[in-house]
């Protein structure tokens, strides 16, 4: 199994702390994680590195995760990168505005990491 | 499953929604920190010395609060973080709010209607237990009191109509 580099995007640094140790309790190896506390933090971390994975929240401060898909085609190291979204808006609505606006998985808080891996494994397409 | 208005003009006080209250807290902590709240056998008055509350605002208005002693919090947080965060600190704060967050958003989304209805606001959590909580509920509170590792926890929502 490989190892990604995952960036995980929520205003909540104990909720960013949450989510990697799903990911590895998920099974998922992960060499570097970066973190960032909302979407604008999250395209300049974008500018400077690649990744694998996103995970993002919805309801953030500056710049809230919807508004961070839409503009995440303008940075060129973040081409075919696929984002999953974490959050605790769990509406039907919530979900088919993400997907529509790009977003390739959707986990409602609370979850497992058995829901984590249910919805990583198949955007990683073989990476991890 | 009835709408949010349609419940509210049926029982003033929304005791039906006790067990959803009681439900959407087993699973955070379930789903979460991976331990079963037990029902107490008895009525249970604990020392609650640490209050996480998220406000609820739009189709629902109110308060959401969780209290534990600061002990069960930092054991919340050790088992939510995977590691041993020092009570009181930051790290311990941080995650009963956030643990707060999720049990109004898991309520807020078992009630049909609410989920797009109903905005959470961040987490604020209080340390110390000599104060008093007034907010603009004319409802009543549901509370709902688990016991976390045989410690006491009283989950809480006062509702503004």
């Amino acid at each position: 199994m490989n190892s990604i580099r995952a960036l995980i995007i929520d205003d909540s640094s104990v909720m960013r702390k949450i989510v990697e140790r799903s990911l590895r309790q998920a099974g998922i190896e992960l060499t570097q994680v970066f973190e960032a506390g909302n979407g604008a933090e999250a395209l300049g971390v974008l500018k400077q590195t690649q990744v694998d994975l996103i995970l993002c929240d919805i309801n953030m401060p500056v710049m809230d995760g919807l508004e961070f898909i839409k503009q995440l085609p303008g940075v060129a190291n973040a081409k075919g990168v696929p984002v999953v979204m974490i959050t605790t808006e769990g509406s039907e609505s919530h979900v088919v505005q993400a997907l529509s606006c790009g977003a390739r998985g959707y986990i409602r808080k609370p979850f497992t990491p058995e829901q984590v891996r249910e919805q990583v494994m198949p955007v990683l397409g073989g990476k991890a | 499953m009835k709408t949010v208005n349609e419940m509210l003009a049926a029982d003033s006080s929304h005791k039906e929604w006790i067990p959803l209250l009681e439900l959407a807290t087993r699973e955070v902590f379930e789903m979460m920190l991976g331990c079963k709240l037990a029902q107490p056998e008895i009525a249970v008055d604990g020392s609650f010395d640490i209050t996480a509350m998220v406000g609820l605002a739009g189709q629902m208005c109110g308060v959401l609060t969780v209290r534990c002693a600061a002990k069960s919090a930092t054991h919340m947080a050790s088992k939510i973080l995977g590691m041993a965060p020092a009570e009181g600190s930051q790290d311990v704060l941080d995650a009963l709010g956030e643990i707060c967050n999720m049990v109004a958003g898991n309520f807020k989304n078992k009630v049909a209607g609410m989920g797009d209805g109903c905005m959470l606001s961040v987490p604020t959590v209080i340390t110390g237990n000599d104060y008093s909580l007034h907010s603009l509920a004319d409802s009543g509170a549901l509370e709902v009191r688990l016991l976390f590792e045989s410690m006491p926890i009283a989950i809480t929502l006062q509702i503004h109509s």
